[in-house]
């Protein structure tokens, strides 16, 4: 199985991530919203951004952590193709690793304003598998 | 959406009656096609909005209504503070004051033919637009509080525009009570290189030409005449708008509680709008509007310098500009009763009839014009307010055509080449830093917009004025 996937939502796009932990849920969750604006494996992870939210519970928590990339690529004009992300509690610790956009290697398809608390869930599956995913406004 | 879950009014008005936690009945505006087309989410959410403290007489959706965060697109919603009425910043949204302007050129369309191609390229160059793109214009903390504060006039100010184009902004361009301290240096930090920006999704800069006129003596006092050559810029606040969304949605929800507001859905986050909380937002997101405005003025002035080195005879004169995702403090007719009510309009337009003193004099007895932006392959259209909208829907009509598809299904189904090449057949030139985009903006992806505007029209929000066509369109 995949371990991100988009799906529906009538004007914008939800990010879903998969993982054996919250934490690599939402790694993946992040991969998914790279894969909103470009084609992720298109994109080099030259530098390493560092990023710290704190909510009061999980779901809270994926909010804060996607926003903080969308601040990061947006102010930095990067874009992201790997990440880690450590959960303690109500905090999160993550790094992305990316590059500059270029529009010449990069095929563009739109730029992320916020995430959403539509479809917001953080939740583990009876089989143990972590899902996290949520609505992003484009 | 189910039609037996609805009480018909009229032929073009639906109600959802109170129940549960409802304060208000909801009404929903359409023909039935519409109606039945339209998502179950758009009930929810606007029965969600009816539950809301100090919601006066109705929570409304217009006939181009679809699944929003919260509030529905298309929804319109008043609040009265000295009833604990509240300001929600999920029923704005992310793109505060998002918008479209309409700007003649005195040009008709045979004048542009032979260039088309040119201009296509030349505002292609000059306007920025698409994923990561910049502005020229870098704002220190001063200009950037001066932009915030005074929004369009401060663009005219800086020279990017005429003292006439303030008259034909919504609020003379100048939001008043913006609150610049209120913005977060985050948000500040996310528009220092994108003032003059146009952003991406459904954004767009056109060149149209004005294929039919519905009324003349309207289109008239609008200076719309059929052939005539216009441009119509669809953008809003940036980053800043974006993450005074982000901002303050965290901030209502955790203040929600504390407040006593019960949020049936978190993306209703709200506060009341006597609140630090409520008044620190609406000071954040009337800045937030100041810099849409802003942002639209420069890119009129961009615009204005292209045509001003390729057709020195157009002269680039403002029709009007109206905002899409915003709060503002009016004075509305309820039972009788003049009342100061904060009107939420989120993915709708502000809509006043003839005689508003809100609409500028040389377009008041006509009533406000009321901009309509379709898709790049169908037809955008021009309505004016109508003085029936007032007890309708507080003034306020629809804003698009609205999405029928996904994103993703509109990438299945259309390749953004073919699209392009298409369009251009039909005479339509695209121009984009980015295919799937495009096809992720495909026209088959939207609704009939004017199956929209007839609607509104026959639902007595706004009157139908004039089809606008497109021939170049400058796509994000």
């Amino acid at each position: 199985m995949m371990s991100w996937e988009h799906f529906d939502h009538g004007a914008d796009i939800g990010v879903r991530g998969y993982g054996a932990s919250p934490a690599e849920a939402f790694g993946q969750a992040a991969f998914a919203l790279t894969a909103v604006i470009t084609d992720p494996a298109t994109v080099n992870p030259k530098v390493a951004v560092h990023v710290a939210c704190e909510a009061p519970d999980l779901e809270l928590l994926l909010v804060d952590w996607l926003n903080a990339l969308i601040y990061e690529m947006a102010t930095r004009k990067m874009l992201f193709g790997r990440f880690a992300v450590r959960i303690a509690g109500n905090t999160l610790q993550g790094e992305a690793w990316g590059e500059a956009v270029d529009r010449a290697r990069h095929p563009l398809a739109v730029e992320v304003k916020g995430a959403t608390y539509t479809a917001l869930r953080v939740e583990q599956n009876p089989a143990g598998l972590w899902l996290a995913e949520c609505v992003v406004d484009v | 959406m189910d039609t037996a879950r609805l009480i018909r009014r009229d032929e073009f008005t639906w109600e959802i009656s109170p129940r549960g936690k409802m304060r208000v009945p909801a009404i929903l505006y359409a023909d039935e096609a519409l109606i039945r087309a339209m998502d179950e989410k758009v009930y929810e959410q606007a029965a969600n909005v009816a539950t809301l403290p100090g919601i006066v007489r109705a929570a409304y959706a217009m006939p181009d209504a679809h699944w929003g965060y919260g509030f529905p697109i298309g929804g319109v919603a008043a609040f009265d503070p000295a009833a604990g009425g509240v300001v929600s910043a999920g029923g704005v949204g992310f793109d505060i004051s998002c918008g479209v302007r309409t700007l003649h050129t005195g040009l008709q369309r045979p004048d542009i033919e032979a260039i088309k191609p040119v201009l296509a390229e030349a505002l292609y160059a000059c306007i920025p637009c698409g994923v990561g793109s910049t502005g020229s214009i870098r704002l220190n903390a001063r200009e950037m509080s001066a932009m915030l504060t005074d929004g369009a006039r401060w663009a005219v100010r800086r020279g990017y525009g005429t003292a006439e184009d303030l008259e034909r902004i919504e609020e003379g361009g100048r939001m008043p009570e913006a609150q610049p301290d209120e913005v977060s240096d985050q948000a500040k930090q996310r528009q220092r290189d994108e003032m003059g920006t146009l952003g991406s999704g459904n954004h767009y800069l056109e060149v149209q030409h004005v294929a039919r006129v519905f009324e003349p003596a309207i289109a008239a006092a609008y200076g719309l005449q059929e052939g005539d050559v216009v441009i119509s810029i669809h953008c809003g606040s940036r980053g800043l708008g974006h993450q005074i969304g982000t901002d303050f949605m965290k901030k209502m929800l955790a203040s929600a509680e504390r407040y006593g507001i019960h949020l049936p859905d978190r993306e209703l986050a709200c506060a009341p709008i006597e609140s630090p909380v409520g008044q620190s937002y609406l000071g954040a997101m009337r800045a937030g509007i100041n810099c849409a405005l802003a942002n639209r003025q420069i890119l009129t002035h961009l615009t204005r310098e292209v045509f001003r080195d390729l057709l020195p005879d157009a002269r680039l004169t403002l029709l009007y500009d109206v905002s899409h995702n915003t709060c503002k403090l009016e004075e509305h007719v309820v039972d009788g009763v003049p009342r100061r009510l904060f009107v939420h309009r989120k993915g709708a337009t502000r809509a006043f009839g003839p005689g508003h003193p809100a609409v500028a004099p040389a377009l008041r007895a006509a009533g406000q014009p009321v901009l309509i932006g379709g898709t790049m392959g169908t037809a955008s259209y021009v309505l004016a307010g109508t003085a029936e909208s007032e007890a309708r829907s507080f003034g306020s009509a629809c804003h698009g055509a609205g999405r029928a598809m996904s994103r993703h299904q509109a990438t299945r189904q259309w390749q953004g080449r073919q699209v392009v090449d298409d369009l251009a057949a039909k005479g339509v030139l695209i121009r984009s830093p980015s295919l799937r985009g495009v096809a992720e903006e495909a026209p088959g992806a939207y609704k009939e917009v004017g199956a929209v505007v007839d609607a509104a029209h026959q639902a007595g929000l706004a009157r139908k004025v004039a089809r606008l066509e497109p021939l170049i369109c400058i796509k994000g």
